[in-house]
Parts: structure tokens; sequence; C-alpha cells
């Protein structure tokens, strides 16, 4: 019976699948702007002709292939990728200021992608990816590992810290490790974040990866819901808490390495788009996952397509683009210090 | 009372002594190892041309630089953990550091390549440009974080994490538009840097420094008020609001104007009232003086380490201190 109640209504459904729908179709059309729009202005008629009969001979289509489409299927990726991680982590841990870039998850991705170039000389990007992974899950490991250290346990404001000083600690030894073995240059790439220049080889070792995170993150999200409620209450409904945990904790790993292993730093997509999910779908994680998804890929191809139009020809790192949209929305949570809203 | 006087003396004098050594050591270790008795030749006067060069143009400014700034920015530390009653303030978390280098980044980004503004006017301008730029920060954290029931710390450490982030990304994107080699230098400088300063340098920073630090200590008093919460103060006779907020200007002041020459350094004005605290306990009058000893050797031993530990290229001495301090934080952080 209990259970019901927190059943998602007829109403947070039809607006679900309203998202879903005309989301598609949104990121379907920002995917289209942004292979269209660049240095060459494309029209879309010939978008549309390179892809459904490419001709080699074209350099429009060359662009196209080559260039524009990695790049917009990327943000795609990527947007939908964090997203999913901060809904997974908010749920989780029932804290409304967790997201990846902010517990120190793709602090610690590039963290140990500087080691991986400094120390093994590791250029592949499945070697890259790995790295990405583990320093992943040390970066989460070390945030929640001071929070069940602390004697009260993990406030939102506590995460938050943890968070920022891990963030501090890592990168400072990134860039000290990136200064002497002479990386800076191979490294500032992952720290601005961008989505330029990515090859399809760069996605196509990465997409298994999100495929297979964002099936489990559907999978796991109606238990997600349940975690929501509490410990207490998830346990009470009978849920294995400690399995839930650990399927959630390696999917946000899987899905923030591989967005950091392609894409660097790129914050507060994680943070934003959960809550605007919750605001509008309500609180159950079955319809806020496949949403956050939508808009996450959405919100990160726009803001590649803004970071080109601030300075062009010059690329703004959409690092900087994410950051600037996020942090307003960071501070109205700040205002309420951490509460409410989940 | 008269023997935690006696006590204090003597914690200071220890860290005045901490300070000596480590100052005769950075004479001696660089890139370069100048045996300590060429150290004392050349002091008095009996050295070689080249390592006068080195001794009073190279090394001599760099760490006068790094006592300033290293008791700068403790003080400044000092009175917002005091101000604000919370113990995990820092200048560098709040965001003012990051304002302070968006003014001075805005201020680089524009005269570059213009011939009005030479090198030498540059570096006693860009504190002024620092100082405008932190107090813009400091404005909007307390703006942000300010309610009708006032400021409470886990609030105002919140805004200051974000208001950190936006000056950050606002930063890069101005830096990307910057040419190479101004982008590099940006880059080591924001990282929190004092390697290659000379004289002028010091002469810009001392007059902020020599003001606001006996200033920091004249107004202390009120710190301890200020500590026994709103109401208590008010009950004693003290303007609260006023105070607060000279205080806080003379804090966002000492932050702004080190920034200016030393670039983001991190988690400084965090640990060195902490580690005073332990030492002398929380009497502000002697707490802030401790402070600045601190903080000044503190990052005299940064500098010394960024340059020696990785030999023969050096680190900016801000990662050295965010290493150092970002365990220390985490360790307040379980207890607190």
């Amino acid at each position: 019976m209990a259970l019901l109640q927190f059943k998602a209504s007829a109403r947070n459904k039809v607006i679900a699948m309203i998202i879903i729908i005309f989301g598609t179709a949104l990121l379907v059309l920002s995917m289209a702007i942004s292979i269209a729009f660049g240095a060459a202005n494309i029209d879309v008629g010939t978008v549309w002709q390179s892809i459904v009969s490419f001709d080699p001979a074209r350099t429009e289509h060359q662009i196209i292939q080559r260039l524009r489409l990695p790049r917009a299927l990327a943000a795609a990726l990527v947007g939908a990728a964090l997203a999913v991680s901060g809904a997974i982590m908010q749920g989780m841990t029932r804290n409304p200021l967790a997201s990846p870039s902010i517990m120190g998850v793709t602090a610690g991705s590039t963290f140990m992608i500087a080691v991986a170039l400094a120390f093994a000389s590791v250029s592949s990007s499945i070697g890259l990816m790995a790295a990405a992974f583990i320093g992943a899950g040390l970066g989460a490991g070390l945030v929640f590992g001071i929070g069940s250290l602390s004697k009260n346990g993990l406030t939102p404001v506590k995460l938050a810290l943890a968070g920022s000083a891990i963030t501090a600690l890592l990168s400072s030894i990134s860039s000290a490790i990136a200064i002497h073995f002479d990386v800076a240059k191979d490294l500032s790439f992952w720290y601005a974040g961008g989505v330029a220049g990515l090859q399809w080889e760069n996605i196509i070792t990465a997409l298994p990866v999100f495929v297979i995170g964002l099936l489990i993150a559907v999978m796991i999200s109606g238990s997600i819901t349940v975690m929501s409620l509490g410990d207490e209450v998830a346990t009470g409904l009978g849920q294995r808490t400690g399995i839930v945990r650990a399927l959630g904790f390696v999917t946000v790993l899987l899905l923030t390495g591989a967005a950091v292993s392609i894409s660097g730093t790129i914050g507060f997509v994680g943070l934003v788009i959960p809550h605007i999910t919750r605001f509008l779908v309500g609180s159950d994680y079955r319809l806020i996952i496949p949403c956050s998804a939508v808009l996450g890929g959405v919100l990160l191809v726009l803001a590649d397509v803004g970071a080109r139009l601030i300075n062009p020809p010059f690329e703004t790192p959409v690092g900087a683009v994410t950051a600037l949209i996020g942090v307003p929305f960071f501070l109205y949570l700040a205002r309420r210090e951490g509460r409410g809203m989940l | 009372m008269k023997a935690k006087k006696s006590k204090s003396i003597k914690v200071a004098i220890l860290l005045i002594a901490a300070i000596i050594i480590t100052f005769f050591l950075s004479l001696s270790f660089g890139s370069s190892f100048i045996p300590p008795i060429e150290v004392a030749k050349t002091l008095f006067g009996n050295g070689t041309g080249e390592y006068d060069l080195i001794l009073f143009d190279f090394r001599l400014p760099r760490m006068v630089i790094a006592i300033l700034i290293g008791a700068g920015m403790a003080v400044s530390g000092a009175i917002l953990q005091s101000a604000t009653q919370n113990g995990l303030a820092d200048p560098g978390i709040l965001g003012i550091n990051s304002g302070a280098g968006f003014a001075v980044i805005i201020y680089i980004f524009f005269t570059q390549g213009m011939s009005f503004a030479s090198p030498f006017l540059s570096i006693f301008i860009m504190p002024l440009f620092a100082l405008i730029g932190a107090i813009a920060a400091a404005c909007l954290i307390y703006l942000f974080s300010w309610k009708k029931t006032g400021v409470t710390p886990i609030r105002l450490i919140l805004v200051g994490i974000g208001i950190n982030a936006a000056f950050s990304a606002l930063i890069i994107i101005f830096q990307l538009k910057m040419d190479p080699r101004t982008f590099t230098q940006a880059t080591v400088w924001l990282s929190g840097n004092i390697s290659g300063v000379d004289w002028s340098y010091v002469l810009s920073l001392l007059p902020w420094i020599l003001i606001f630090i006996p200033a920091a200590i004249y107004k202390s008093r009120y710190l301890n008020v200020l500590g026994l919460g709103d109401t208590a103060s008010i009950g004693l006779g003290v303007n609260v609001n006023r105070e607060r907020r000279w205080l806080l200007f003379i804090s966002v002041t000492l932050a702004g104007t080190s920034v200016a020459v030393g670039g983001g350094i991190a988690f400084l004005g965090l640990v060195a009232p902490q580690l005073a605290k332990k030492l002398v306990g929380p009497r502000n009058e002697i707490l802030i003086p401790v402070s600045a000893l601190v903080g000044a050797f503190l990052l005299l031993l940064s500098d010394l380490i960024s340059r020696t530990i990785l030999a023969p290229s050096e680190i900016p001495v801000g990662l050295v201190v965010s290493a150092i301090g970002a365990p220390y934080f985490i360790y307040l952080l379980i207890k607190s």
C-alpha cells in the first residue's frame, strides 16, 4: 500500500511522455543546428543529404561526417550521461547538491588521466577511459570516505565542502604532474572541457559504456525511487539497499568516467538537469532518469552551440558555459542551505 | 592570564626563529645551490657578481613577497573566520580570490599590447584592480547569502563556492581570448605563483600590508566581541554591523592585494589561523599577529618546497599550499 502513494501520478506520467517525445525532437533539432552551424555555415538540407547519401567528393559532406556529426553526438551523449549520473547520486544520497562535478568524481577522472599521460604515456582512447573510470572511483571514494568518517554523517554542506577540497587537492597534484612531465598542454584539454575536435573513434570506444550505463540506470530507477525515501523505509519495503547502492555507484562511475574521458570537465549539467526534471515530473526516478537523459543531451548540445557563438571564430570551453548557466541555480540551492527540493 | 601571555610570547619567538631559519635555507637552495658561507659573504657585500644577482635580484624579493603574502592571506582568513564565526571560511574557498583574479585578468586582457601602461606602472595598478574584484566578489557573496534572518555561516560558504565557480568560468572565457604567451603567463599566475617577482612587486604590496595588518590588530578587540554573537555585542555597546563591515573590508583588502601579486593561493587563509588558534587560543589580539607569523612561515616553506621538490623544474607555490592545506581542511571537516 505504501508504495502506491509514491507511484507517479497520471499527470506526471503524461508530462514525462511529453518531455521524452518533444525533448527528443528538440534534441534532434538542436543537433541539426549544431551540425549546420560553424566556421563554414552549411544549410540543413546539405546536412540531411550528407547523412542519407554521403558523397566523399564534397568538402561539406566531409566536414559534416568527420567533424560536426561526432561533435554533436558526443555533446548529446555526454550531456545525457552527466545528467543521469547526477540524478542517481541525488536519489541515492538524498542530497540536493550531489552531482559528479561537485562531489569530486570528475576531478578524480582528470587526475588519473594526468597520471596515465605522464607515467604510462597512455594515448589510446581505451586506456584513457580506463584511467578515467579508476579516477572517478577514487574521487567518489575519497569524498564518501570523508563523509562516513565524519561524526554527523554526510550533510549536503559537508558533501559540497569535501567535494571542493578533494577537487582542489587532486587538481593541484595533476597540475604539478602536468608541469613537471610537460603534459600540461595535453591535460588542458581535459580541464577546459569541450567536445570540439572529437573523432569517431573516441565516440565508438565510449558508446558501449554509455549504452550499458544508461540501461542499468533505467533498470534500477524504480529501486532508486524507493531509496530516495530513506534507508529505513527502503529496508522496510524489502529493498536490498546494498545491491542497489553498489549498482548505482558503478553506473555513476561508468557514465561519468566515459563522459570525462571524451570531453573533460563539464560541470553543473549533473546538478541542474535532475532538479529541473524533478520539478517537472515529480519524485519518481523511473520518470526522472529517462527525462534527465533527454534534457541533459539538449542542454549540452545547445551549450556547445553557445560556446561557439560567444567569441567567434574562437571556441569558448563548453564547461565555462555550463558553469555560467549552473551557478545561478547553485546559488538558489545554496540559499536554501541544501534543504528541500528532494 | 600571565602564564598565557608568556606562552604566546614563546610561540611568537619560536615562529620568528622558524621563519629566519627557513629564510636562510631558501637563500641557499633553488635551481642552483649556494653554500651558506657564500650567502653570508654576499649579504655582507663581499660576494661575486653572479651570487649578487641570484640573491639580491631573484631570491630575496621573492622571499620577502612570500612573507608579505603569507601574512596578508593569514590575517585575511583569521578575520573572516572570527567575523563569520565559521572555522572553514577562507578567501580562496569563498571566491574572493577568484574575484580579484578575474579583475586582474580583465586588466591584463584590455591592456595587452597597449603602450601607455608601462610594466612598472602596471605592477602598482594591478593591486587596485584586484581590490575592486575582491570587493565585488565579497559584496555578491554577502548579497546572495543575505536573508531577513541575517547571514548564516553555512549559507555564506555555499554561496561562496557558487561565486567561486562563476568567477572561475569567467576567467577561463577571457583567458582563452588571450594570445598564447599571455595565456601561459596568466595560467601560471592563477595557480599561485611568486617566481619571477622583483623589488617593484615588493614595493607595490608593502604599503597595503603595512597599513592593513596593523589596522586588523587594532580592530581585533571588536572581533572578540563579535564572536560572542550579535545580541551580546549590541548589549556591550558595539555597533555590530559597522564594525563587521570594517573588519570584512580589511580582510578583503588584504586578500585582494595579495592575489594581485601572488595569484590564487588557496587554503592558506584557512590553515594558518587554525594552526595559530591551536597554538595561542582564540583571543584575537594575540591570534591575529600569530596568524600572520604562521602564514608567513607556511608560505616561505611552501615556496622552498616548490623550488626544490621537482628540481630543476619549479611548480607554482599555490599548488604546494593546496597539497598541504586541502588534507588539513578535510581533517577539520571530519572533526566538525
